[in-house]
């Protein structure tokens, strides 16, 4: 085994001994307690108050529409931070690549507006 | 304390205002990609700021588009092939991106396959009342993104390739607002597709730890110099996971699971795109990977590769035999013709890649066309796409019918059909290579597969179309509406159909130019 693999070798020990302790305490917990299953257990739990209505909630789909925008700038901040702290190292061909890509979702927020996505409606 | 004391004399240190350096940029060598990429775009705002266009702009603007990328391509053949004393293949930005013979030739198929694509989407989407840019553009882009994957000459650059050819293509296929079934395909295509791309990245992640490097030249060159380079396992868990990602993408058995209901349920014209360009892109990236820059672990990967390309031929063909939806026996013959493209990867030769690329070709061209048909006859809504709704064809549209035949021909692989050769030309690099075994499966394959294309044909012309539902006699109830051929979809169908009758007649035209560019990705890679 090269040492590189060896490097390894305590994620496998790590996880061999997750495995055996967790499989352990619950095994071990399994025989010791006592089982008596009512109806009033198997019911889903919400902070001790009986649930009400289904699982099932239809949400607007405008949030997702908003969220969706919400993307968009997200990604043009996640971008743009760490070229701004590195704005001289990258000279006039950072620059226009940024203009370039703040141009291309700038375009992306035209598009959502002349489809009518930002009126609330 | 030590830490924090180096972080503070760092601090202190003016910052050293050294500008990066940018690597060269051969936009030339990027230009059929820009010109995919930058006008769908265009196309798709001009859409939101324009308030009329004419009918069938769209569809014009983008067949001119994609034209207009395959022109420039063409060009670029002649200056990177050695032919005519031009320059030969070289690499751009950063040696991350190849300009060579095989990567223009895999443009032009992609191309090809938007513009068959366009044209039948053209009547399909004013038919189902979604008429707009957006199908178009997000075809282009993802063409945009096949073409990077042709050209990747760096893993990274190539997952890139693969996620802009995917994203535009999960949207499409949930592009029909109005069928439940079309929104499922694009969530079941999505789910597993992502599924397949973190596949990929891992083993991009574990190439990248055996060799200390994701571009493709370094790691090739790193694995002939020491073949048996630390972490030996590590490179085959990651060529593992890659061909895992890639199998989805080509609809490999066991990875192929997604096909039929995603096949079934997008509409027809992405179907056709997605048999033809996604196919090629993703053979292209497989290609490239395994036969060019793996060559010197043949051995390791390809008892693997000829393993799924047994179980794709046979699986493939087989299901199709049980499919009474001709979406999804179409479908199931994809993932089999994916079989014999694997054949050609497989055996890993000059010959092999040539005849994948000759298949790549013809095999977009055959599918584009049998998908217009399928569109035509599928009717509003797409409700008629049982056997059924074939029955008798031949004798009401005759000239519809034998358009469909050929192609169905040409998928069978009878002779004087481009899907004659593709399909001999794959067992023929099986045979060189000494397979003969596999290529006896092939040949097997195609034999069952037949089975499936002939029931098409049989049903179109040799079965009298009563409905079952009337009681004898009732002859006049059967006759179905005509199907109703818009222009560009009869354009698509009939140009498809010669192209695939041409070369049939005169393979050489495709086989040469799959030969020369074949020699060039294998063997001048950095």
């Amino acid at each position: 085994m090269s040492d590189f693999l060896r490097s390894y070798l305590t994620v496998g020990i790590f996880l061999g001994v997750a495995v055996v302790l967790v499989s352990a305490l619950l095994g071990l917990s399994s025989l010791l307690r006592p089982s008596k299953p009512t109806p009033q257990k198997s019911i889903v739990y919400e902070s001790g108050v009986d649930p009400v209505g289904t699982g099932w909630a239809q949400s607007q789909i405008r949030y997702y529409i908003f969220a969706l925008l919400f993307v968009v700038f997200d990604v043009e901040a996640v971008f743009i931070f760490p070229w701004a702290t590195r704005l001289e190292a990258y000279g006039l061909f950072g620059l226009i690549e940024m203009g370039i890509f703040i141009f291309i979702l700038f375009l992306s927020l035209v598009y959502a507006w002349r489809k009518g996505v930002l009126r609330w409606v | 304390m030590s830490l924090l004391a180096s972080l503070a004399a760092q601090a202190a240190q003016p910052v050293t205002s050294v500008l990066v350096e940018t690597p060269s940029v051969d936009w030339w060598g990027l230009l059929p990609l820009i010109l995919l990429a930058a006008p769908a775009m265009v196309l798709l705002h001009a859409s939101s700021l324009l308030r009329r266009v004419f009918r069938g702009f769209y569809a014009t603007a983008s067949v001119g588009i994609a034209g207009t990328a395959a022109a420039f391509a063409i060009v670029q053949w002649f200056r990177v092939t050695d032919l005519d004393g031009g320059r030969g293949p070289y690499t751009t930005v950063a040696s991350a991106y190849t300009v060579d013979g095989y990567s223009v030739f895999i443009t032009v198929v992609l191309c090809v396959a938007v513009i068959v694509s366009s044209l039948v989407a053209d009547g399909y989407l004013r038919r189902e009342g979604l008429d707009g840019a957006e199908t178009y553009a997000l075809l282009l882009l993802s063409a945009s993104g096949g073409v990077v994957m042709a050209s990747a000459n760096d893993l990274i650059v190539l997952f890139l390739g693969l996620e802009v050819l995917s994203i535009p293509v999960y949207v499409l296929a949930a592009s029909h607002l109005r069928r439940s079934a079309s929104q499922e395909a694009g969530f079941k295509y999505f789910i597993l597709g992502a599924f397949a791309s973190a596949f990929f990245l891992y083993g991009i992640a574990l190439v990248y730890g055996a060799t200390g490097s994701t571009n493709l030249g370094t790691i090739r060159q790193t694995l002939q110099d020491d073949p048996f380079v630390d972490g030996g396992a590590l490179l085959l868990a990651g060529a593992a996971f890659l061909l895992v990602g890639f199998g989805f993408k080509v609809a490999a058995v066991p990875f192929h699971a997604w096909t039929p209901d995603v096949y079934q349920g997008a509409p027809s014209p992405v179907v056709s795109y997605m048999a033809s360009g996604v196919k090629a892109a993703g053979f292209a990236g497989l290609v490239r990977v395994f036969d060019v820059t793996l060559a010197g672990q043949v051995r390791d990967w390809q008892p693997i590769v000829v393993g799924l390309a047994v179980l794709t031929l046979l699986g493939g063909s087989v299901l199709a035999v049980a499919q009474t939806d001709v979406k999804r026996m179409l479908a199931y013959s994809s993932i089999s013709h994916a079989g014999f493209l694997l054949v050609g990867v497989a055996v890993a030769s000059p010959e092999g890649a040539a005849a994948v690329l000759f298949y790549l070709a013809a095999y977009g061209l055959m599918i584009g066309g049998t998908f217009a048909v399928v569109t035509a006859v599928a009717g509003p809504g797409e409700q008629a796409t049982g056997i059924d709704a074939f029955r008798g064809l031949g004798r009401r549209q005759p000239m519809l019918a034998l358009g469909f035949t050929v192609l169905l021909f040409a998928q069978t692989g009878v002779p004087l059909t481009s899907g004659f050769f593709a399909k001999f030309g794959v067992i023929k690099a099986a045979v060189d290579g000494g397979w003969y075994w596999l290529a006896a499966v092939a040949m097997l394959s195609a034999v069952v597969g037949a089975f499936v294309y002939l029931r098409l044909v049989v049903a179109m012309f040799m079965v009298e179309d009563i409905d079952p539902h009337h009681g004898d006699g009732d002859v006049v109830a059967a006759t179905p509406a005509p199907v109703a051929m818009p222009a560009a979809l009869t354009l698509a169908l009939a140009a498809t159909v010669m192209a695939t009758l041409v070369v049939g007649f005169l393979p050489g035209l495709l086989t040469d130019l799959a030969g020369d560019a074949v020699p060039v990705v294998l063997a001048t890679l950095p």
